[in-house]
């Protein structure tokens, strides 16, 4: 038995998502293996060789992969496939969008966003916005799975052995074709890797409120920052800062909510936080329900009060 | 050119589920039941792409049971011509809708599907890509603007470091992220057209379809208890328990 890993990988190097990936695929047991879909990506693959766990990389090296565009991705992972008891891919933009292809194109079930390998046919997986957990068993001959970064350590990225080997690459599946990204730049961490996160949320009232507030407390704390999705709703910020059921699934060792009142959607990307905290006006704000420590207050006073002390 | 939009009926979302006391599933008895939000979203870029004169006809199809015709209905008030209910009684898993809906796709041969990129129960986000698997079409995931000229749909998507922007051949597939837009409100008129509107009922084995699932749920938990802390005085108190308590800074 062998489990394949689908690499999120920018040609050069592996995204962090998939280093978690690799570890779940550890716990279900038996041989891992990486695919790695890209163009130039020899650099990508080297680093997937060196990851712990991993025996073997697949390097599938071809333009129909430059732009890591899901029709072509999912038609590599089913040409390799056969040998494969469990494929996996984070779930993550990247993940979410070849994944269910991949299971689509093998008629087999897919098992979203797992957060806890139970044996080799059973995973837990949250519903309902976290609300509920299941746990799933699946009949199908071939597992096809995505996985939920924050709920799996991330695999060392050295003290791997493993080999490289080119396959074959598809054709590019002429359906899609990449026009252009925007993509923000940043100088923090990512958020869904970060230690620490600083989120603000509609009681900043501007997205110029939002940055004179909140970036002096992150750049003190290296922290990266996020949003709820009333925030991004009312143009505060770009659509990636935000974390909740549809957005980013996030668990940093601390978590600091400004403006946030905690609706179940955003709770459902932040709860597995080791430390939440929270300022808000409203003491009624359910936020305070999940915050180890509450700050009830004018967040305009508080917040810089807190970057001058720290 | 037909658009296809099919639709989910799912606890409201404002409601908080319970989970049953025997760990069999969650407690949906005498819950509010809605039409998805991402569906809803997906509903109303097919009516203006209609309003725009790109599409000629906006179906929804839904699938599941009887109770689905009000979530066409509701569809139908916002602006869809007519509607589709593949009525089933049998737990409906995504691999299973994508195979019924592909079986509507080829009776309808619609240019574009658009769907929610996923429903928030069962939060699976598989459906749209599974389906564009199966016809073999491009997709363009959690849209946030569609733009259609010729036979070429334009779409930005929302991704993780920010946004991407692909261009798909139709037919394809595009699945709604939040911010593609604000879906009107049916208004009362609406909602009374929408009861003459046309909605036609099929079985799923009347498409030829097994909808067996794949996945059994053993058991359904509650996911383990946030104890809420305390409520700090001030910033000197937050700090000081942030550093000698939690150790976090």
């Amino acid at each position: 038995m062998a489990n394949l890993v689908i690499a999120e990988h920018d040609h050069g190097s592996l995204k962090a998502a998939t280093l978690n990936v690799i570890s779940a695929a550890s716990a279900i047991g038996g041989d891992v293996h990486v695919l790695v879909a890209g163009h130039n990506a020899s650099a990508a693959a080297a680093a997937a060789a060196q990851v712990a766990g991993v025996s073997k990389v697949l390097l599938a090296d071809s333009a129909a992969h430059a732009n890591l565009l899901p029709e072509s991705a999912a038609a590599q992972v089913v040409a390799v496939a056969a040998a494969y008891s469990h494929i996996l891919a984070p779930a993550t933009a990247y993940g979410k969008g070849v994944a269910p292809r991949v299971a689509a194109l093998l008629d087999k079930a897919q098992i979203s966003d797992i957060i806890k390998v139970v044996d080799a046919d059973t995973f837990v997986r949250p519903i309902y916005a976290g609300n509920a957990y299941a746990t799933v068993k699946s009949s199908d001959s071939v597992k096809v799975v995505t996985v939920r970064g924050t709920a799996f350590a991330a695999a060392a990225t050295s003290g791997g052995s493993g080999t490289v080997e080119n396959v074959m690459a598809v054709a590019d599946s002429g359906l899609s074709t990449f026009v252009s990204a925007e993509i923000t730049k940043s100088e923090r961490p990512e958020l869904t890797a970060a230690k620490i996160i600083v989120s603000g949320g509609r009681g900043l009232g501007s997205g110029e409120k939002y940055r004179e507030v909140l970036t002096p407390l992150a750049d003190k704390l290296n922290a990266a920052m996020g949003a709820s999705r009333a925030a991004v709703d009312a143009g505060f910020v770009p659509n990636d800062y935000q974390v909740g059921q549809t957005g980013k699934i996030v668990a940093p060792d601390l978590y600091i909510a400004v403006g946030i009142s905690g609706a179940i959607q955003h709770l459902a990307g932040m709860k597995d936080s080791k430390v939440i905290v929270a300022i808000n006006k409203d003491p009624d704000a359910p936020i305070f329900g999940v915050a180890d420590y509450g700050l009830v207050g004018d967040l305009f006073e508080a917040v810089p009060q807190l970057v001058a002390a720290l | 050119m037909k658009i296809l939009v099919p639709v989910k009926r799912v606890v409201d979302y404002n409601v908080k589920v319970r989970v049953k006391a025997d760990n069999t599933g969650v407690d949906i008895a005498n819950v509010k039941m809605s039409m998805n939000p991402f569906c809803e979203i997906a509903v109303e870029e097919a009516v203006r792409l209609r309003e725009k004169s790109v599409a000629t006809e906006v179906i929804a199809v839904s699938a599941g049971v009887v109770q689905c015709q009000e979530t066409l209905r509701n569809a139908m008030a916002i602006g869809a011509d007519r509607g589709i209910l593949i009525e089933t009684d049998v737990e409906l898993q995504p691999l299973a809708v994508a195979k019924l809906l592909k079986a509507i796709v080829d009776k309808e041969q619609p240019g574009l599907v658009i769907l929610g990129k996923q429903a928030i129960d069962d939060d699976a986000n598989q459906t749209g890509q599974m389906l564009a698997a199966l016809l073999g079409w491009g997709q363009a995931t959690f849209a946030s603007k569609v733009e259609v000229a010729g036979d070429v749909a334009t779409v930005t998507r929302e991704i993780d470091g920010g946004a991407e922007t692909v261009a798909i051949k139709l037919p394809a597939i595009i699945t709604t992220d939040l911010r593609l837009n604000e879906p009107r409100y049916a208004t009362l008129p609406n909602i009374m057209k929408a009861k003459k509107k046309q909605l036609d009922i099929f079985k799923p084995a009347d498409l030829g379809v097994d909808v067996t699932p794949r996945l059994t749920t053993l058991r359904v938990d509650e996911p383990p208890k946030r104890q809420g802390g305390v409520k700090v005085a001030d910033v000197a108190a937050l700090i000081d328990k942030l550093k000698n308590e939690a150790k976090v800074i």
